[in-house]
């Protein structure tokens, strides 16, 4: 069953990136913040001397969850139930609304809190509460900031990235009636100091908490959120009923493995060596946290992706946001580009999948990028992020080989030369000739300022570069036909092609 | 030992000096060069695209072309990363292809592996008397893991004074199809690098891929005062060798 919800981009990356492009605010926004969080990172990671092992391990984990999930969740939802806790299974995005949106119901309250949370995010769960006539207060401060703006979130793990802190405080006063304008500055205590007041009441009146999971224990059933303001502990401890809406990849074996988790997450994502709230809970326990403890369980794409031998590593993803941090697209475009709740570089391999190969503007996610491997460096679970995409690359003009494209009659007609010798020889002679005027328009620098389509896209930034007089294979075959003269005792004939001095 | 030279389609339409300076280098150094006439292209572009019925004959060429030879050098970080990265993958389900391109592809190196690591020298005798920053592209970075080899070798070039890039190990923009299908993004990169090139204080901007430095070298070209684009084998075979 494939993926809904916001996972899907409504415009190709193309279209959405040079929209995107055209905010200066925006991107001098990005760079400041992903510099500082990949500095941060990198200098906390370093510090640890079996990184690569932690890696490693953390890999394995995900991988031998992935080979028995069903098995896993099951001893998931054994164990959890044993402990008081209600599951719930939801196939797609619309199934997980219904079933949250049910459950908020039946407590007769209009107004929930929530822990910052993808899942939700994906599944479009405020909208969907919005329509049933529910109120959902987002706790996180940048993922309030957002809700305030009417926006959404541009990155995983800091939803405002795309905001300064100048723009923070016109959303705040805007958002929040109660707060005196003339008195609140942009600097960041006083912005979050506004933010505490604001949501402390709702903290104290909220009978129903929703939040995500960063992991899922199967033999334990207890789910883990791991955040740095602590609304999410006053989220998780203090309301009657709390619903927890957990992808079904965020399994962990044992309570053991969280180890390995709890040291790669919080470096990797925030830069920290331990982030400030760990909270881990397990069923019902009287007197102590919530009475009513729900755990929706989502597929919503998730075993299609499972189904992709190469492009299933996906789901080892702890949502810890280093790819993003680190990629140069990114950098330049935000979130917004990729249209759907996971951006940057896991989310050109997450959302594709997710949805499936049908849908158009998805298809492009896979394209936004060099390949220049800098998310794979950091991934903490080693997803080899260029290595899905050129996959699912390939996967895409597989099955659309009966459909017409100039880009495939140019790159089988390219194949088809270069895999013949003497073809591919004349074919550069024919190039090196045929580009010989056009270096009557060369610059200093011996390059084209302006070529026609469909070469006109390159020349519209930079340069391009022409044929040289001489190809290498000619260079070689005079070089040649030289030596062999020389060695039979005769002169060496002058070759015009050659500069003075140049070796033989 | 037989070392054949892969000189890779671009330079050898477009920038042959760079072929030319890697068979210098290695005559200098003492050892016997050979250019196989029937090579092409390593498939890379089409790979990378998504073509990979397109890109599996060329992987069968490539193979069939350099198995004779003891070693296999390329003046491109992206070109050896395709044979060494890439082909496995294309070659999977073809037991023959697979056992061939397993055997030919930890022989096929990028120049400075092939200088470092093989031939035991950083110093390789040459002179060029110049600023020059150096701009480790991806697939040697990450993919090859070239690591500090390119620049110990243009340490070690007399007169030539090695100076910092900013943010050298961000990506330039290029990335093949990348630069065509998201032309704004990819200019948008460019102006990153060229700003740190030229701020940088070069006279040359040296790379280990003419690919990568095509794209640099031609936003460089729009902006006075910018460092020149070089490959980094050209710099290595002076002092004659121009481009």
């Amino acid at each position: 069953m494939t993926g809904t919800g916001r996972i899907s981009a409504t415009v190709p990356f193309p279209t959405a990136a040079r929209r995107q492009l055209a905010d200066p605010q925006l991107r001098a926004n990005l760079r400041r913040a992903t510099r500082t969080i990949r500095n941060r990172r990198s200098q906390v990671v370093d510090e640890v001397t079996d990184w690569e092992a932690l890696r490693a391990a953390g890999a394995a984990i995900k991988d031998d969850v992935l080979s028995r999930l069903p098995e896993l969740l099951e001893e998931f939802e054994t164990r959890a139930t044993a402990a008081g806790a209600r599951v719930h299974w939801a196939r797609d995005a619309a199934e997980a609304c219904a079933v949250v949106t049910g459950l908020v119901r039946e407590t007769g309250t209009d107004e929930v809190v929530k822990v910052k949370s993808m899942a939700t995010q994906e599944i479009g769960l405020n909208e969907a509460l919005a329509e049933a006539g529910i109120t959902a207060v987002e706790t996180d401060l940048a993922e309030l900031i957002v809700q305030l703006a009417g926006d959404t979130p541009s990155h995983i793990l800091v939803p405002a990235i795309h905001y300064n802190r100048r723009q923070i405080r016109d959303i705040l006063t805007a958002g929040m009636p109660e707060i005196d304008a003339s008195q609140l500055t942009d600097e960041p205590a006083a912005l979050a100091e506004a933010a505490r007041r604001h949501l402390r009441e709702r903290f104290l009146s909220a009978k129903v908490a929703i939040s995500g999971a960063n992991f899922a224990v199967a033999d334990t059933g207890s789910l883990v959120v791991v955040e740095s303001e602590g609304n999410g502990r006053m989220c998780l401890t203090l309301p009657d009923t709390l619903i927890s809406v957990v992808g079904v990849e965020k399994i962990v074996p044992t309570f053991a493995d969280l180890e390995v988790f709890l040291q790669l997450l919080p470096r990797s994502a925030t830069g920290e060596r331990m982030n400030p709230y760990t909270s881990i809970w397990t069923g019902v326990h009287p007197g102590d946290g919530p009475r009513d403890v729900h755990i929706v369980l989502l597929d919503n794409g998730r075993s299609d992706t499972l189904a992709d031998e190469v492009g299933r590593q996906a789901l080892r993803c702890i949502r810890c946001s280093a790819c993003l941090n680190v990629c140069p697209v990114y950098e330049q475009v935000g979130g917004h580009a990729y249209g759907s709740t996971y951006p940057g570089p896991i989310g050109a391999i997450l959302s594709p999948q997710m949805t499936g190969p049908d849908n158009a503007a998805n298809r492009t996610l896979p394209y936004a990028s060099t390949l220049c491997g800098a998310c794979y460096d950091v991934c903490p679970v080693q997803i080899d992020i260029p290595q899905v995409l050129v996959h699912l690359r390939q996967v895409g003009v597989d099955a659309r080989r009966d459909r017409p494209s100039l880009e495939r009659v140019a790159l089988r007609a390219a194949s088809g030369l270069m895999r013949d010798r003497r073809r591919y020889a004349m074919a550069l002679r024919a190039a090196r000739r045929g580009a010989a005027p056009l270096r009557l328009l060369a610059g200093s620098r011996g390059t084209a300022r302006r070529l026609p389509w469909p070469l006109s896209a390159w020349t519209a930034s930079r340069d391009a570069p022409l044929p040289a007089r001489q190809t290498f294979r000619e260079w070689w075959a005079v070089r040649a036909s030289d030596e062999s003269a020389q060695a039979a005792g005769d002169p060496v004939a002058g070759d015009a092609t050659h500069e003075p001095g140049e070796p033989r | 030992m037989r070392i054949a030279l892969f000189v890779t389609c671009v330079n050898d339409l477009i920038y042959p000096g760079t072929g030319r300076a890697v068979v210098r280098i290695l005559e200098r150094l003492g050892h016997q060069v050979d250019f196989p006439q029937a090579q092409t292209c390593c498939g890379q572009l089409h790979a990378n695209t998504g073509y990979r019925q397109e890109a599996l004959p060329l992987v069968r060429a490539f193979v069939a072309t350099f198995e004779p030879y003891d070693v296999v050098v390329a003046p491109s970080g992206s070109c050896v990363a395709m044979v060494r990265d890439g082909y496995p993958r294309l070659a999977a389900g073809d037991a023959t292809l697979s056992a061939a391109v397993a055997a030919l592809a930890p022989r096929t190196l990028e120049l400075s592996e092939l200088l470092v690591d093989v031939l035991g020298t950083t110093d390789v005798g040459a002179t060029f008397e110049h600023r020059v920053a150096y701009h480790p592209t991806c697939h040697g970075l990450r993919a090859l893991r070239l690591g500090d080899r390119p620049r110990r070798l243009l340490a070690a070039v007399r007169g030539l004074d090695l100076v910092e890039l900013a943010e050298a190990e961000q990506c330039c923009g290029f990335g093949g199809t990348f630069a065509l299908k998201n032309p704004e993004v990819s200019a948008a990169m460019l102006a990153d690098k060229c700003a740190a090139a030229t701020s940088c204080g070069a006279d040359y901007l040296a790379a280990a891929d003419n690919s990568c430095l095509a794209h640099i070298g031609g936003g460089l070209a729009r902006r006075p005062g910018a460092p020149r684009p070089i490959h980094y084998a050209e710099i290595l075979a002076g002092p004659e060798e121009d481009r």
